[in-house]
């Protein structure tokens, strides 16, 4: 297919959906990540049953502490789709970069510089 | 197992608003297994708060323990060297953890990350149920090994009560009645002769109506 999907992008594969943990997620967010969306097989399609349920339950949970925090649950996204899905796979992406420009950058990278400036300064 | 229930980071941070430096304590025991203070979940609080601090522009260090029991004096020995390099603590032990921290490291500001409730069961993955109330005085032998202090909203000790609708207690269609419970337990084990008998007062004295209690076992005490 070639087809290109945005290249600021960064691909962390995982076995399944079902590894993907909450504190896996905070931590790209610690880190710097401005989104981080999970995409995992078709509902019903896991090969470990439940995987990606259990994967949408945990963004939803990580999306909960985001807002909390007030780094922004939206940017936390759970996809689903299937591995002969490449065009929507790239749709996904696009989507996401889309909503992530939308929302602007990681405050933290904000913050973080801030801080260090202030220390600079004295 | 005692069960405990993460407390929201909201109610957490409103006490450590302006700590400079922060240790985040688990404990291995109860609150790993009912999924509230273990150390997966010390992990995703220390991260969600070094996030929040730094979105508000400060810099606080927020550190990860997380000890084999909160309950033992010798486990809590363990953190002595590092607890004096913080300000304070968020323990997700459940409440006698927190408290046995506190006891431990008197001129340390300690708070609680978890809201403890009951001694229970996991009935399921999510799903844990409150079994015993430590009333000090077990009548689960003739009662089926159900226990009406803990499963009878009335505590009552000769039931079921005018509120029990088919099985069900009338302060909610949700939960079981326990003396249904009790009489359905008897009359499988061909034990109903058991319900038949009437219970004498109960000694509310070893329940909480004694005041704190303590097991005092002078054969093991050195």
């Amino acid at each position: 297919m070639r087809l290109q999907y945005p290249t600021n992008i960064n691909i962390i594969r995982v076995p399944c959906t079902g590894k993907v943990d909450i504190i896996h997620i905070l931590r790209a967010f610690e880190k710097g990540a401005d989104g981080v969306y999970a995409v995992g097989c078709l509902e019903g399609d896991c090969h470990f049953n439940t995987g990606n349920l259990r994967a949408r339950k945990r963004v939803e949970q990580a999306a909960k502490i985001l807002d909390t925090i007030g780094i922004g649950g939206q940017r936390v996204q759970m996809r689903n789709l299937s591995s002969g899905e490449g065009p929507l796979f790239v749709e996904y992406a696009k989507e996401m970069v889309e909503l992530i420009r939308e929302l602007g950058p990681n405050p933290l990278k904000k913050a973080k510089a801030e801080i260090k400036k202030r220390e600079n300064a004295a | 197992m005692i069960v405990a229930d993460k407390k929201p980071i909201e109610e957490i941070v409103q006490e450590i608003e302006d700590v400079k430096s922060l240790l985040i304590a688990g404990c291995n025991e109860c609150v790993t297994v009912c999924e509230a203070g273990g150390k997966k979940e010390v992990g995703i609080l220390a991260s969600a708060l070094r996030m929040y601090y730094l979105n508000k522009g400060k810099d606080v260090k927020v550190d990860e323990v997380t000890l084999e029991r909160q309950c033992d004096h010798e486990y809590l020995e363990e953190i002595r060297d590092m607890v004096e390099r913080y300000d304070a603590i968020v323990s997700i032990a459940c409440g006698v953890g927190i408290q046995f921290v506190a006891e431990q490291y008197p001129k340390m500001r300690v708070y609680p990350g978890v809201d403890t409730c009951f001694m229970g069961a996991t009935e399921k993955r999510g799903l844990w149920v409150e079994r015993c109330q430590g009333c000090g005085q077990c009548v689960l032998a003739k009662t089926g090994t159900v226990c009406p202090i803990t499963r009878c909203a009335k505590r009552i000790m000769n039931g079921p009560c005018g509120g029990s609708t088919k099985g069900m207690c009338e302060i909610s269609q949700e939960i079981e009645c326990a003396w249904q419970l009790i009489i359905d337990r008897l009359a499988a084990l061909g034990r109903l002769d058991e319900y038949e008998k009437l219970f004498p007062i109960k000694d509310w004295s070893t329940d909480r109506a004694g005041g704190p209690r303590k097991v005092v076992r002078e054969d093991l005490q050195q």
